[in-house]
């Protein structure tokens, strides 16, 4: 059948819970598969696909530098950033660039035309293969404080690749998670066995029901206790597509760097059937949304 | 709170700012320079003090930078912190600010321990408590 590429976004609302885990191993169930590991202050999907060919781009923003010949010291820049990146100390215009969120404002209201913009590297977007499967990566600059930019840049990079792409997102419900998921055609939700799992599913609830995204829950690491996340979904109706064990294979694979999937048949059939299921999904909702 | 400030570490001090918890005489010293609700300023030429509104204190962002301008602003001469963040004292480096660090939250306390000489110059300075984007 001829079907639409999907974007699945996968999210957990804290780090350690399976994002990872998850796309990676989705995606290496799926025939040409895109992976981005849109978690840019960590990230670690390329440990496990070692991705050959690798080709790295700088990532920039705009910051704006002053003339000092043109500045009279009138502040309109530093009165208008209502970030606080701009200070004026005795005569010195002073930039504060890793404040600055770019907005370009101060160069528009400099009534002496003293400002204008500069590049300023924040990290990197690097592009490399692993079998089939296209993988990318944003690194941050250590020390730089958004990655939203490295995130734009990567989802841009991603915009013409018709293949089905598996956004692995940074954890939490900040903005930066909010940037990754907005063209997603799905959300996967992970969570773990744990109060403390169920809290930050919940968070992660709250954000994608915000975007009305389609989406759905793999409960990862389940024992033979009971599970307040899976508690939580049945409370709220969310569909569960799987349950992962708390499996000391998995750990083993995982620690050595190794795709659990191309490794352990077991676990490559239950992450095909996961896929399918969210093709599935995925294709129901558009039908759905093409009859309304 | 009259004190006399003798200042005899390089130079006449005109002003001192102290980040405080409360505009009352019996405030403690705040912990944070920038998201501090007040400075308690002491001018020494005047022999007053006042206290100042730190309008940084509900910024989103870039706290520390505002509430540095601020105080360069009033021409103060030196200040006393529990602790201050990079881009701050950046900017107090600039104005040539002198940064001394407290000893304990009492403004008496430290303003006596100043006046004798005893408070030493703030070394440390954090990389900041930036919250989210």
């Amino acid at each position: 059948m001829a079907t639409k590429k999907i974007k699945i976004a996968v999210l957990s609302g804290k780090g350690g819970t399976g994002k990872t885990f998850l796309s990676v191993n989705l995606a290496s169930v799926t025939q040409n598969s895109v992976y981005i590991d849109c978690d840019v202050e960590e990230p670690n999907g390329h440990l496990f696909f070692k991705p050959q060919n690798l080709q790295t781009e700088n990532v920039t923003v705009k910051v704006p530098f002053v003339d000092p010949a043109r500045c009279t010291g009138c502040r309109k820049c530093v009165e208008f950033c209502k970030f606080n990146a701009l200070a004026y100390i005795q005569g010195k215009w002073m930039l504060f660039d890793e404040i600055c969120h770019s907005c370009g404002g101060c160069v528009l209201f400099c009534p002496e035309k003293a400002l204008t913009e500069k590049n300023r590297i924040i990290g990197s977007v690097q592009k490399g293969v692993s079998e089939d499967i296209t993988v990318m990566s944003g690194i941050l600059k250590i020390g730089e404080s958004s990655g939203i930019p490295i995130i734009n840049k990567l989802l841009h990079m991603a915009q013409d690749m018709d293949e089905n792409i598996f956004i692995d997102c940074p954890p939490g419900s900040a903005c930066i998670v909010m940037e990754s998921i907005k063209d997603a055609d799905y959300c996967l939700l992970v969570a773990e066995p744990t109060l403390f799992g169920m809290h930050n599913l919940k968070l992660v609830y709250e954000l994608i029901s915000l975007f009305k995204k389609p989406h759905g829950v793999v409960l990862n690491k389940c024992i033979e206790a009971v599970n307040p996340s899976e508690e939580f979904c049945k409370a709220k109706k969310i569909r569960i597509l799987a349950k992962i064990p708390f499996d000391k294979k998995l750990g083993e694979l995982n620690s050595n760097a190794l795709i659990v999937s191309r490794e352990n048949m077991e676990y490559a059939q239950l992450f095909s059937a996961l896929w399918q299921k969210i093709a599935e999904e995925v294709h129901n909702e558009a039908a759905f949304d093409s009859k309304r | 709170m009259v004190y006399d400030i003798k200042y005899n570490q390089g130079g006449y001090v005109m002003k001192i700012a102290i980040p405080v918890e409360e505009k009352s005489s019996s405030t403690k010293i705040c912990i944070s320079f920038g998201r501090t609700p007040y400075f308690l300023v002491f001018d020494d030429a005047k022999k007053e003090y006042n206290f100042l509104e730190n309008t940084a204190a509900e910024s989103r962002g870039g706290a520390g930078v505002k509430a540095a301008q601020f105080i360069v602003d009033n021409k103060v001469d030196v200040l006393l912190t529990p602790r201050c963040g990079e881009n701050a004292a950046e900017i107090f480096n600039t104005a040539k600010v002198k940064l001394y660090k407290t000893i304990n939250d009492s403004v008496e306390d430290n303003l006596k321990a100043f006046s004798e000489g005893k408070l030493e110059l703030l070394q440390e300075v954090h990389p900041g408590f930036h919250h989210g984007n």
